[in-house]
């Protein structure tokens, strides 16, 4: 299992000033894995993230990319890892083909048979849907368009590990689409390893094979969306009208539930609903819990276990 | 092939293409034209006011002046400016993402940044030749001797201007920093006129900075042997102004690489976009 990790972080710390935003983080990624860093705002996935790329300096603990320790791995470790920026202005007057194709060249010498690089950039273009757009200038581009170029840029060197951070931000439906199923190609064509961050709950439960909740400092809750789920007293919303009347019920087991509720009312019950808890309810779930917990430091057990995915 | 040698060839190309887009560009354009050729009227303007009892015109004795303090200002002020505004929008952080990035990056820069005097130059020089009898007095060797000073002066001044923009947080301070000073030295430092015009401590401490003797140098290779009656004491001190010129590249080619590697380390995503933030903040 050791093998194939491309990513370890053990007691990961990092603090600003006398603040700690992450307070012992701890986990893993596997080659092939897309998984996403889930957390409100100023919880540290945007910091984590960072600290793996090698952009920044933790405070403590430790880590592992690619074999290396981001802090001090050589360049060519670079060429193994994609990072999707957030859309900037920058390389205005390029056009679009011309910057990819200098930005892949930096790629040239670390090309292997298996994972020839740089990408192709007709081939690339096609791919990101900017094939069209291939001589247009950068500060032509819509917000779309340039998203999909920063799309581009973060897999031009073809590398193992991509990072990207709020990918859909600013995606109409059908580019997120598009966006998807590109991260899907590259996971099953090219074994790429995937990590990202998203405010978006929905396109967590598409893309990833593993969700990390982070909050409060700490990875609160891990696992595939379904696992969440279940983690989370897995309350079931039942709704049901009875007489012209609405009833609902948060059922611990809502099979039972409904079983009874046949039993005592046979056929007045009507519009039978029962809902699932969605990611949206466990996340909220989890949130809350990581929050209520933060505020009652009094009481140590009610801060949550960390990296509960293990269990 | 050696992954660092091959960043450079990057660099190289990335350079030559920022030189096309430029000469491409509007607005760099419009600057080559108003800087240079604003230059170049006013010595032509002033062609026939006599300096001194050397027997030329204001025109012969300031224009390599003029050229060394617009190689200077554009050496030091072309790359501060380039790299404070690339940090705020992400090109240094693209280019810190793809393996010797940096290397390709820096490469670059300098390409640009020399390639970009040339037009300048050529709307400064080529009226003022045409419209000044005899700008240049010593022939093919003072050609020849004019392009070494260039690279020398280039090799003081852009590592210069790339620690400025490393330390600059902001394009103002760019202005604070470097191009004001820039502007004052070139003021007092016996570009529009000798230099003894102004108080002794003055022209000690001009003579401290590349500026003073990147145009003495210059007024050595184009202007005639006699010319040397109004330097300071009155004759031609190329050793020294090598001396001083190549002392300021030597520090800064040691601090730069150290400099521009402390500036880079902290550059990351967050830090780019609390930048723009603060940017929109400073702007609306």
């Amino acid at each position: 299992m050791a093998d194939d990790s491309v990513i370890t972080v053990r007691d990961l710390r990092m603090r600003y000033g006398t603040k700690d935003v992450l307070d012992g983080v701890e986990f893993e990624v596997r080659r092939g894995e897309v998984v996403t860093l889930l957390g409100p705002n100023g919880a540290g996935k945007t910091t984590t993230v960072e600290i793996l790329e090698g952009f920044r300096e933790r405070s403590g603990g430790e880590v592992r990319v690619l074999g290396a320790d981001p802090l001090t791995a050589p360049e060519s470790w670079r060429a193994g890892i994609g990072i999707v920026l957030q859309s900037w202005r920058d390389h205005g007057l390029w056009k679009v083909h011309e910057l990819l194709r200098h930005l892949g060249e930096y790629y040239e010498p670390y090309g292997t048979a298996e994972r020839p690089r740089p990408r192709p950039v007709d081939a690339l273009l096609e791919t990101v849907g900017l094939a069209d757009a291939a001589d247009q200038r950068v500060s032509k581009l819509s917000g779309g368009q340039r998203r999909r170029l920063d799309v581009a840029i973060g897999i031009v060197g073809r590398p193992e590990l991509l990072f990207l951070d709020e990918p859909t931000a600013g995606f109409d439906p059908e580019a997120r689409r598009d966006f998807h199923d590109i991260v899907h190609s590259l996971v099953d064509l090219e074994d790429t390893t995937i990590v990202l961050t998203t405010h978006d709950l929905d396109e967590a439960e598409k893309l990833a094979d593993r969700i990390l909740i982070l909050a409060g400092g700490h990875i609160v809750a891990a696992g595939s969306a379904d696992a969440l789920a279940r983690q989370v007293e897995g309350k079931a919303q039942v709704t049901w009208t009875r007489g012209g009347e609405r009833y609902v019920h948060a059922a611990d087991d809502a099979t039972a539930f409904v079983r009874s509720l046949f039993a005592q009312y046979g056929d007045e019950v009507a519009d039978l609903e029962v809902r699932r808890t969605t990611l949206e309810d466990t996340y909220m779930a989890l949130v809350r819990k990581q929050e209520y917990g933060a505020a009652s430091e009094a009481v140590p057990a009610a801060v949550p276990a960390r990296d509960g995915g293990e269990r | 092939m050696n992954p660092r040698n091959h960043a450079v060839k990057v660099g190289l190309r990335r350079g030559w293409t920022l030189t096309r887009l430029g000469l491409r560009n509007p607005e760099d354009l419009l600057f080559y034209l108003v800087w240079g050729g604003g230059m170049a009227v006013y010595l032509i303007v002033n062609r026939n006011d006599e300096v001194g009892d050397t027997g030329l015109s204001f025109a012969t004795v300031a224009l390599p002046g003029v050229i060394a303090a617009m190689m200077v200002f554009g050496g030091i002020v072309g790359p501060a400016f380039s790299l404070v505004l690339e940090r705020e929008d992400g090109t240094l952080l693209r280019a810190k993402s793809a393996p010797h990035g940096l290397i390709g990056y820096v490469t670059a820069q300098v390409v640009y940044q020399a390639s970009s005097a040339i037009p300048t130059l050529v709307v400064l020089v080529v009226p003022t030749a045409l419209a000044v009898d005899d700008v240049m007095h010593r022939g093919a060797y003072g050609w020849a001797m004019v392009a070494l000073i260039v690279v020398l002066g280039l090799a003081a001044t852009l590592p210069i201007g790339m620690v400025l923009g490393s330390l600059a947080r902001k394009p103002s301070q760019v202005s604070t920093w470097g191009m004001v000073p820039v502007i004052g030295l070139t003021l007092f430092s016996g570009i529009f006129g000798p230099v003894t015009n102004h108080a002794g401590w003055v022209q000690g401490v001009v003579q401290a900075f590349p500026t003073y003797w990147m145009g003495h140098l210059m007024r050595w290779a184009f202007l005639p042997d006699a010319a040397k009656a109004i330097e300071l004491g009155g004759e031609w001190r190329v050793l020294p102004a090598l001396v001083v010129v190549a002392a300021w590249a030597v520090v800064g080619l040691v601090l730069a690489p150290v400099v521009l590697r402390r500036m880079a380390r902290r550059e990351s995503g967050s830090a780019v976009e609390a930048r723009m933030a603060e940017r929109m903040q400073r702007v609306g």
